[in-house]
């Protein structure tokens, strides 16, 4: 039997939605040759009033706070010594390391000079987000990479390798949330430069700070997503136990953001607030969104709900979402000539996503990225004060 | 030698607006030098009299028309849009990889060899001036360069050359001061202010204007260069990197700690109970 024929039978065997993703990837990969064949003003919405659009608002600047989860889990469980998280360790890895790859990809397509990417690494500019952004990005996606490798190693055997790795675990655990911090805050700090052009009701000078903020509730939320989803259609053990006490952490990271949002906007915000009602409306639904994420998470009966618990999650991410394009995208239009994305726009943009999700599940049906076994079925093993008490 | 190392100071534009003719000379004398095509246009597609558009990859300067009311009456007014060549310039700082420059001389050029094509210079002008050859597989950024080839030839920017009545080019102190004495001669005659002297936190490009600035939709831009905005978030990155790595460092240590001490005290008690169980033993 020839590769080709293989591989054709290995993907007849998967499920439905799999070769579902698996056919937008490839329609994604195929708008994006069509753009890179056709440049960008051919096959793309955008223009000189528009020079970013759905890539930038999308692929890069809401693709880096969903990928948040594995640099806040990795703090919590490691930092804060709380590890009876662990479990959920490995999963957030791979969903980091996928989101950021896929960044990178997002970039690229976006870049009106895709071969001089690598110039961010040799023509320094320490005055520009941009550049600060584009470190980071790389920087972590090495990290991630390394932390990526440990489930690799595992299944070839790469016994010393693996050594090495463990070695590591605590410096790159670190290294991710120093990094991730600068370049989550650093999304928020283009902006800035955008004074009379942003929106009041968005612009202030603690929008770094916000973008780090929501980050952090947004990556535990996707965690909580992604781990009811494998939970539902992986076949994988149910972590609601571990995803209560992430519940817990919530109100108060949206607690905390919320405050910040709501004092900047009394007090560091100049220009009129709500002088444009179709800005006053997009701001009501994403303060709404957080207010109700707030309160949800707050309900002891939200928290030990699965279904209830996945759909504050969903809340929190969707209007993290939406937070972000109204500052990269919606704030910024111009109400008598909107941008929306074209046909290629969308399509790479989907196949991103798509890919994102039939990357987790290939990386989850071929390695070991679900560890469970100690993790929740005896608290007692893994949780340090537990133990001590039963020994003594 | 160029004109720049002469004065000691960048040189200026000096527009006054309540000489322009609108005879557009200036954009013909800049597409000439700049070797720039001609764009196919509608003769009403802008504001009113006026052609092109806008600026574009094509098209560096433009003379912008405005119609409005003024007491009732109204009014025609002209003005001539191209780069502002900041002092201190929102392109220069937030481009990642450099390819800015404001020069000793005064104008803003830009380095296509190094450019990435991110764009994110396109979003932090204030005055939206670089344009992207949107046309072009690969595309790159355009804008005018205020002429640095002919200025470093000891030659004035091509429009100045071309304009008969409105342009004046020079050092920016000297610029400023003619504009001062023009406001203080004929009070009635301007509105009074100097666009680009403050604005931006200074530029190498000045208006003077009969009109308000406002009719003529000038962008209204903050007082402060644009890149104090975006650097002391930037400016904390270093400091904010080495306190999460060392608070987190502290604080793993601490947590651990607790956790290695306790480990310890289990094998003490443990060795105590054996101890107890052993003597007990004994005595046995």
């Amino acid at each position: 039997m020839s590769i080709t024929q293989a591989i054709g039978k290995e993907v007849k065997s998967y499920h439905w939605f799999v070769q579902l993703m698996l056919l937008l990837v490839l329609v994604g990969a195929a708008a994006a040759v069509y753009r890179f064949v056709f440049g960008l003003g051919a096959t793309t919405n955008l223009n000189d009033r528009y020079p970013w659009g759905l890539w930038v608002s999308f692929d890069v600047v809401t693709a880096v706070p969903l990928a948040a989860g594995s640099f806040t889990l990795g703090a919590i469980v490691y930092c804060f010594n709380i590890k009876k998280l662990e479990p959920l360790i490995r999963p957030a890895i791979v969903t980091g390391f996928l989101g950021y790859s896929l960044v990178c990809v997002g970039l690229l397509v976006d870049l009106g000079q895709p071969h001089k990417g690598w110039h961010v690494l040799f023509f320094w500019n320490l005055h520009s987000p941009m550049f600060e952004v584009a470190m980071c990005v790389f920087a972590y996606t090495t990290v991630l990479f390394l932390e990526f490798l440990e489930p690799v190693g595992e299944k070839f055997g790469w016994n010393l390798s693996l050594k090495v790795l463990r070695k590591l675990h605590m410096p790159l655990v670190i290294a991710a949330a120093g990094i991730s911090t600068l370049h989550q805050s650093s999304l928020g700090t283009f902006f800035l430069i955008a004074v009379e052009k942003l929106h009041s009701l968005w612009y202030n000078p603690l929008l770094p700070l916000q973008f780090w903020m929501s980050a952090i509730s947004c990556g535990l939320c996707i965690i909580i997503l992604e781990a009811t989803a494998t939970h539902k259609w992986m076949n994988q053990p149910n972590e609601g136990v571990l995803l209560r006490t992430i519940g817990k952490i919530l109100p108060w990271t949206i607690g905390a953001y919320l405050v910040v949002r709501v004092f900047s906007l009394f007090f560091l915000t100049t220009g009129p607030l709500f002088d444009n009602p179709v800005m006053t409306r997009l701001f009501t639904v994403e303060m709404g969104g957080f207010v109700l994420a707030l309160l949800m998470f707050s309900t002891t009966a939200v928290r030990n709900n699965d279904r209830l618990r996945a759909i504050a999650a969903s809340v929190l991410v969707l209007t993290v979402i939406l937070h972000r394009f109204n500052v990269s995208m919606f704030g910024m239009m111009d109400m008598n000539n909107i941008y929306y994305p074209s046909m290629t726009e969308t399509l790479v943009t989907v196949g991103i996503l798509a890919a994102h999700i039939l990357f987790f599940v290939l990386i989850a049906k071929y390695f070991r990225i679900f560890v469970h076994s100690d993790g929740h079925e005896e608290p007692a093993q893994s949780c340090p004060s537990a133990s001590a008490y039963s020994h003594g | 030698m160029s004109r720049a190392t002469i004065s000691g100071e960048p040189d200026a534009f000096l527009i006054d607006l309540t000489k322009c003719t609108g005879c557009r000379g200036c954009m013909v004398a800049c597409k000439q030098w700049n070797q720039l095509p001609a764009e196919e246009t509608d003769f009403f597609s802008g504001e009113g009299y006026q052609n092109p558009k806008e600026m574009s990859e094509n098209t560096y300067t433009v003379i912008k028309f405005r119609e409005f009311e003024k007491n009732g009456h109204s009014i025609f007014s002209f003005y001539k849009e191209m780069c502002m060549h900041c002092d201190d310039p929102a392109c220069v700082s937030v481009c990642p990889v450099n390819a800015f420059h404001k020069t000793p001389e005064g104008p803003v050029i830009y380095d296509a060899k190094v450019c990435i094509g991110c764009r994110f210079c396109m979003i932090g002008c204030p005055f939206d001036v670089p344009k992207y050859e949107w046309s072009k597989k690969l595309p790159l950024v355009r804008k005018c360069d205020g002429c640095y080839s002919r200025i470093k030839a000891d030659l004035k920017p091509a429009c100045v050359t071309a304009c008969p009545s409105a342009m004046e080019y020079g050092p920016r102190s000297q610029m400023v001061q003619i504009a001062e004495e023009r406001l203080k001669r004929h009070p009635d005659h301007y509105i009074n202010t100097i666009y680009g002297k403050d604005e931006a936190g200074g530029t190498s490009v000045l208006y003077l204007s009969s009109e308000p600035y406002e009719e003529l939709r000038f962008p209204s831009v903050p007082e402060r260069p644009l890149p104090s905005y975006t650097w002391p978030a930037l400016r904390l990155v270093p400091g904010i990197f080495a306190t999460v790595v060392t608070g987190l460092t502290a604080l793993t240590l601490f947590n651990h700690r607790k956790e290695r001490l306790e480990r310890e005290r289990n094998k003490e008690k443990e060795a105590e109970q054996q101890r107890t169980v052993q003597a007990e033993e004994d005595k046995s």
